[in-house]
């Protein structure tokens, strides 16, 4: 760690981990409600915990996205952070902001918060993913407006790397794109259009620079490979990101009542979109293996190897299996949409967050480059247990959404199975989804238990 | 990647590309929404459907269903409903679905469950509507069948 202010990364990245171990409780919960019906009802109805499952996870990653350019961006910037203060009044700010939005969706029923919190004055709830009431929208707005000065100001008065400039057009990018959950016109049609211009141009747009930006910083500090050979990388990957999921956002204009070109628009362009997943694998295996030095800190090595894996497996495998629309016309909102959903949020974003905690959190907490090796060897574990049962549990939902298009969507009306029953004969699919879940959970208590395991970097005398 | 590949080169596709495609990408949409009147028949959406648009969402029904395709994958597809337990006649599906949201929560031990929301006959009425609404927009025959 360069410099003091670098520290407000801190709080960022804990808070981020633990919202993300209350969005596996939450999955679980609704894996179990999967089979077993009424587990927790009227209590935790679905609706409530997916709501809380899927908005943790978009915070926690916001959360670890802040964290992520309070580090990174002075350490390239070459300067002291512009207002730590500012850093962590926003940081307060989000943390209770967040954490009411959540209390709200358990604790009252969800048409009580819509009308607790004026919805009818500016409704933009109840649409997936944005959930959150328009206050919290507004307070979410405000604290990107907050965040973006404090590192725009950093960047003003240091050095303009590529990396600290691209992450900032992913950021403004990611804050703009957002306004568009403000827009909810009384005609759905143009509520769904506009709706995936936060949903799309987020995962398939400018959080791919986010992503690129952070994996690109990584490499660097680990490996020691020269920096104009990495932000080639980058602007390759991320031209190629742009140009594909631009017009790929087609991909979900098929059958919403858009006009019929999309279906051709989408298709084409869509069909390119793995190809920035598949150089960020080759990004990260090509830095590693060129690498000039042998850093110690060997598990954010792995976790920025993982990232590019699963990411081209989750986005680009995942997302190319159902994005032509003749395939998609059968796929459309089932049990496959739902498995490469989380194995690209996994792979791409959650693992991205990973490896940059996984990089500068012995040096927030003054523990060297690295961990102690003992240390390291259990976070590793909790990487590949959590990265396994990810891959199980896509396979697993794939293998239910595989069956369900089979029964439900192939046959004629009249000889279809009916949704409740083709569920009743997927079930077992549901189960091991479950099993392979809590193995998940236990990958993350290990995970966490690294952090508790003391020492510092001991790569030296163990060499010795 | 070779020397003559330099990285003012990819920097300038990154530009170049971007803004391009953004431009089209707006041209497509501008074309979008002048189409989108002939598809969506937005000339009945009456004040009805609106507050049962309304009534959607402040009660979260995309949080277990999903509507044309969207939403979650625990309940079945309403976008198509309307045919399904309607039989494509406002009387039937009117009839059904206040019948439906009375009878929840269907005490079956086990079975997924969907809550009681207590609406008033009139709200029930509006959600009707804006679900037959939505069932008569054209999606290119998506669903494949009446399943959804
Ligand atoms: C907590 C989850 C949940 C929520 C929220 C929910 N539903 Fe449901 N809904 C279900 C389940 C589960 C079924 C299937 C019930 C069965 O077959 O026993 C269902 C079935 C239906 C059906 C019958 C569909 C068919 O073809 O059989 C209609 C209509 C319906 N819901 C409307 C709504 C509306 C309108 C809302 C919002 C006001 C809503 N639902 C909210 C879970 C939910
Ligand atoms: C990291 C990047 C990505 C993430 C995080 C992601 C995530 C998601 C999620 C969560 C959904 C479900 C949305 C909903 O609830 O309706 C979805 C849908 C979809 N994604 Fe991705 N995705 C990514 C990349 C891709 C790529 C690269 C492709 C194509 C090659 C793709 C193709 C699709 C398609 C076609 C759908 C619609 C599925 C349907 O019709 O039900 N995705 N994605
Ligand atoms: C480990 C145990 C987990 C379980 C049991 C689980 C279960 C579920 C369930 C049941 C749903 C709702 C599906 C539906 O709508 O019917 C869901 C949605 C979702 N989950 Fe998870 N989840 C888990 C972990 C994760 C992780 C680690 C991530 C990402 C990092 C994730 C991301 C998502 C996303 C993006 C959705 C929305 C998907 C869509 O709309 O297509 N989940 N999860
Ligand atoms: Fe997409």
């Amino acid at each position: 760690m360069k410099f003091a202010s670098q520290s407000v990364a801190k709080p960022y990245f804990m808070f981020a981990l633990a919202l993300f171990a209350g969005q596996i409780l939450f999955g679980l919960i609704m894996g179990l409600q999967y089979v077993v019906g009424d587990f927790l009802f009227p209590a935790i109805p679905f609706n409530v915990a997916r709501m809380v499952h899927t908005n943790l996870l978009i915070v926690w990653l916001l959360f670890g996205f802040m964290g992520a350019a309070y580090y990174l961006i002075p350490e390239e910037a070459d300067t002291e952070l512009y207002s730590p203060k500012l850093a962590w009044i926003l940081f307060w700010v989000f943390a209770a902001a967040g954490t009411l939005t959540i209390l709200g969706y358990l604790l009252v029923p969800y048409a009580g918060l819509a009308h607790m919190t004026g919805n009818d004055l500016l409704p933009t709830m109840g649409r997936e993913f944005l959930e959150q009431p328009t206050i919290t929208k507004i307070g979410i707005v405000v604290v990107a407006l907050g965040f973006l000065f404090n590192i725009g100001m950093t960047v003003l008065k240091g050095r303009k790397t590529v990396i600290n400039t691209i992450l900032i057009t992913g950021l403004i990018g990611l804050a703009v794109m957002f306004l568009f959950s403000f827009y909810n016109p009384s005609n759905l049609i143009l509520d769904k259009y506009f709706w995936w211009w936060v949903v799309h141009l987020w995962v398939e747009g400018v959080w791919e620079l986010i992503m690129g930006s952070i994996l690109a910083f990584v490499l660097i500090k680990t490996t020691g490979v020269d920096r104009e050979v990495i932000e080639k990388w980058l602007y390759v990957i991320i031209g190629m990101a742009l140009i594909t999921g631009i017009l790929g956002t087609g991909h979900h204009y098929y059958w919403i009542g858009a006009p019929e070109y999309w279906q051709w628009v989408g298709s084409i362009f869509s069909a390119f979109e793995p190809l920035p997943f598949f150089a960020m694998t080759l990004f990260a295996f090509n830095m590693v293996n060129r690498r000039r030095r042998e850093h110690p800190n060997r598990a954010a090595m792995l976790w920025a190897m993982g990232t590019g894996v699963m990411a081209f497996l989750g986005a680009g495998v995942w997302g190319f299996l159902h994005t032509l629309a003749p395939v998609n016309y059968y796929t459309h909102g089932t049990q496959i949409t739902a498995a490469h959903g989380h194995m690209a949020f996994y792979g791409a974003y959650a693992m991205i967050v990973l490896t940059i905690i996984s990089y500068a959190m012995p040096q927030l907490r003054g523990q060297g480059e690295a961990t102690s090796r003992k240390a390291q060897v259990v976070e590793m574990w909790g990487f590949w247990l959590m990265t396994i049962s990810m891959v199980f549990i896509t396979l697993f939902l794939t293998g239910a959404g595989i069956l369900q298009v089979w029964l439900q969507r192939l046959p004629e009306s009249s000889a279809a199975l009916n949704f409740m029953a083709a569920q009743d004969q997927v079930a077992i699919f549901y189960w091991l989804r479950e099993i392979t879940g809590v193995v998940f959970l236990i990958g993350l208590i290990c995970y966490f238990t690294s952090f508790a395991i003391k020492g510092k970097d001991d790569s030296a005398e163990q060499n010795a | 990647m070779a020397d003559f590949f330099t990285k003012g080169a990819a920097r300038n596709i990154y530009y170049g590309g971007s803004v391009f495609f953004i431009l089209v990408f707006l041209g497509l949409t501008l074309n979008t929404v002048q189409q989108l009147p002939k598809r969506d028949h937005r000339e009945n959406i009456t004040e009805s459907v609106e507050k049962g648009k309304l009534l959607w969402e402040e009660n979260n029904c995309i949080g277990c269903h999903t509507l044309l395709g969207e939403g979650a994958y625990f309940a079945p597809e309403l976008g198509n409903v309307f045919y399904r337990r309607g039989g494509g006649d406002s009387a039937s599906f009117h009839a059904f679905l206040q019948g439906w949201m009375a009878a929840q929560p269907i005490p079956v031990e086990g079975r997924r469950k969907m809550p009681q929301f207590n609406l008033s006959e009139e709200q029930v009425k509006n959600l009707a509507d804006f679900l037959e609404w939505t069932a008569k927009v054209n999606t290119e025959k998506w669903p494949p069948n009446i399943e959804g």
